[in-house]
């Protein structure tokens, strides 16, 4: 009697036993430890701050603002990174360059992602004659140059878009034009990505526990199959944000890709060659901001790609 | 035969697996019928033919290297295997559903198990999804699962095998089926917690009042709780009777060697159980003579050369035998 009433009060459930991780608390857990996704991310986020913050701070106008009379000027206190050829500042061309290529990044990886979840899912789900069909075609794609496909494609289309006004601005239509080339060239990968999963994950017995419930094929596509492909497709829609921006850079420097006075981290470097030796502001801060943000997404999908990984038991 | 009561029948259905190494004669021409509110046990051994037969039945083989051969599956006047695709998911979930062997793996490990349960109703009826989050509650109840309306937000991984076979019933009836298909349910767990799943699923039938189809080669299991029983072999139907009919008077040898393999409490252990010798037959090859001859300890010239066909002995008992086994000679 005596031994019972020195004892506390009854535990609660809750004190006894943590609530089960879940997977979001997992992957967390996995990919804080990846010290290079963290900085990754870290970077990541100041160039988010640089591109779109820095807007409050210089005007577009003042961006795309020709001055010919201070063309070529080196660092200054009222020129931070320079001026250009045309004597506009480099430090506002960074800014809202940085905006228009990380939305080109993004965009372009979602238009990739779309189309390779699309074609992988559908070749990988019906098989047969559909999947022969959908992944020769990917192959196909796979074995042509995507640069080469690049630059004469935007060769061809960047000029056929007028000039858009999105948020009281005015986007060269080439911008949408390289988003949709990026975008329509980069899926192959994906795709047989997607497709691979599909293929395994629709002979497990769940999905013919969903197909003896009467579920439609386009639900057991898209609300069963496709969130247990959710992890492949996260670390490769990263890799591919990182992709398109330096495929963006790649096309604008050679000068097919977007159109002046848009500025985007690419098409700053377009006439810098020039001037390696003699003006090397123009192609450093541009350059760099590419490096930055590619290597740092890079870290971050890597970071992704472990902590998402169900064999990485590490927590 | 067929009577009003009878709402399921099967005609000389014939599926086959066209595979690189040659075509499975999995099932080669099963007839059955089944009557509203009654339970009927298919039993066999492995890669008999069972599942595939009731997967063929609700057309889940897939197709190819699966086919379909030949046969009808009469169900409500409406041949299951003419209708079409989106036909036929009417008819899944809704009017039969099925529960399968292993609750580990039949449950989408990433979604809820709410949402896995409402997602059936919200294809088969026009309720709402407060509707159907209230429904899903009373069927995890129903099942006996404490704490439903907290569970519902939880991922299979959360709940037990036993828990989450009780989940899988509870998705099967979530549509009040008038036939329920039962593939070994019970085999994947463990003693105590099948008998707790045939107390409920009997329970369940009972409230419900559907038909169920349990495949199972547990044969007291089959004593427990079917009316009828149908034994397969090599894709045959090799016998077919109510189970007192099929404990008491095996018409058929298979049979008999199976019913002399089982242990029973009630007999005292006199001398060894009996195995049946040699191994089911290939089913790669296209069966000549009764399948079961290399095995039959009755085996006679004819069985080689002429596979019996299920015929009718006594009212209702049916064997797909040459010899009559009380005698030992040809009937």
């Amino acid at each position: 009697m005596t031994t019972t009433q020195n004892l506390p009060d009854q535990l609660l459930v809750t004190e006894v036993e943590s609530p089960p991780l879940t997977l979001a608390d997992l992957t967390w857990r996995r990919f804080r430890r990846h010290k290079m996704a963290i900085f990754g991310a870290f970077v990541l986020v100041f160039l988010f701050l640089y591109s779109f913050g820095g807007a409050f701070f210089v005007t577009e106008k003042y961006a795309n603002k020709t001055n010919t009379k201070e063309r070529l000027q080196a660092p200054s206190a009222a020129h931070p990174f320079g001026t250009d050829t045309v004597g506009r500042d480099i430090l506002a061309r960074t800014i809202y360059g940085g905006q228009i290529s990380i939305v080109i990044g993004l965009t372009a990886a979602f238009v990739e992602v779309m189309v390779g979840i699309l074609i992988g899912a559908i070749a990988g789900y019906f098989g047969g004659k559909i999947d022969s069909l959908l992944m020769r075609f990917t192959e196909a794609m796979l074995n042509m140059p995507t640069l080469l496909i690049l630059i004469i494609m935007s060769k061809f289309f960047s000029d056929k878009i007028a000039n858009v006004n999105i948020l009281g601005r005015t986007i060269s239509g080439s911008v949408i034009v390289i988003i949709f080339i990026i975008g329509l060239t980069s899926w192959p990968y994906l795709a047989r990505i997607v497709r691979a999963e599909f293929l395994s994950l629709k002979e497990r017995e769940f999905i013919l526990a969903a197909r003896a419930t009467g579920t439609p094929n386009w639900e057991i596509i898209f609300k069963h199959i496709l969130p247990n492909t959710i992890a492949p497709v996260v670390v490769n829609a990263t890799l591919g944000v990182a992709n398109a921006i330096s495929s963006e850079a790649y096309v604008s420097f050679l000068g097919m890709g977007v159109r002046a006075p848009t500025a985007t981290w690419g098409n700053m470097l377009e006439n810098a060659y020039r001037y390696i030796e003699t003006a090397y502001w123009l192609w450093l801060f541009p350059g760099l901001l590419i490096v930055l943000i590619t290597l740092s997404i890079n870290f971050l999908g890597d970071g992704l790609r472990d902590a998402l990984d169900p064999r990485s038991r590490t927590v | 035969m067929t009577d009003n009561h009878t709402f399921l029948e099967v005609k000389d259905l014939k599926t086959r697996f066209h595979t690189p190494e040659g075509t499975v004669f999995a099932v080669n021409g099963v007839s059955f019928s089944l009557k509203e509110g009654e339970t009927l046990a298919v039993v066999g051994e492995s890669g008999c033919g069972k599942s595939v037969t009731m997967m063929s039945l609700l057309r889940l083989i897939s197709i190819p290297p699966g086919k379909i051969e030949c046969g009808e599956v009469i169900y409500r006047d409406k041949d299951l295997l003419k209708l079409t695709e989106s036909e036929m998911e009417h008819i899944r979930g809704k009017e039969i559903a099925m529960i399968f062997q292993d609750p580990m793996t039949s449950l989408n490990p990433v979604l809820t198990v709410g949402r896995q349960l409402t997602e059936t109703l919200r294809t088969h009826t026009p309720m709402n999804p407060d509707q159907c989050r209230e429904r899903a509650i009373t069927l995890l109840d129903w099942v006996g699962i404490p704490d439903a309306k907290n569970r519902l937000n939880d991922h299979p991984h959360q709940f037990s095998g036993g828990m989450r076979q009780r989940v899988m019933i509870a998705m099967a009836l979530a549509c009040t089926p008038s036939l329920l298909i039962a593939d070994e349910p019970t085999t994947a767990l463990d003693v105590t917690i099948q008998a707790q799943i045939i107390e409920l699923v009997k329970r369940l039938k009972q409230d419900v009042g559907m038909a169920m189809i349990w495949i199972t080669h547990d044969l007291g299991v089959v004593a427990g709780m079917a009316d009828r029983v149908i034994v397969m072999y090599a894709g045959f139907i090799v016998e077919e009777a109510l189970v007192d009919d099929l404990y008491d008077n095996p018409l058929h040898p298979y049979t008999m060697a199976l019913l002399q393999a089982l242990p029973r409490a009630d007999r005292r252990r006199e001398k060894n159980l009996k195995s049946i010798q040699g191994s089911p037959p290939n089913l790669l090859a296209e069966p000549v003579g009764c399948p079961f001859a290399p095995r039959c300890e009755f085996v006679k010239e004819r069985c080689v050369r002429e596979n019996p066909i299920l015929t009718e002995i006594t009212g209702g008992h049916k064997t797909a035998c040459w010899v009559d086994v009380k005698t030992g000679g040809l009937r």
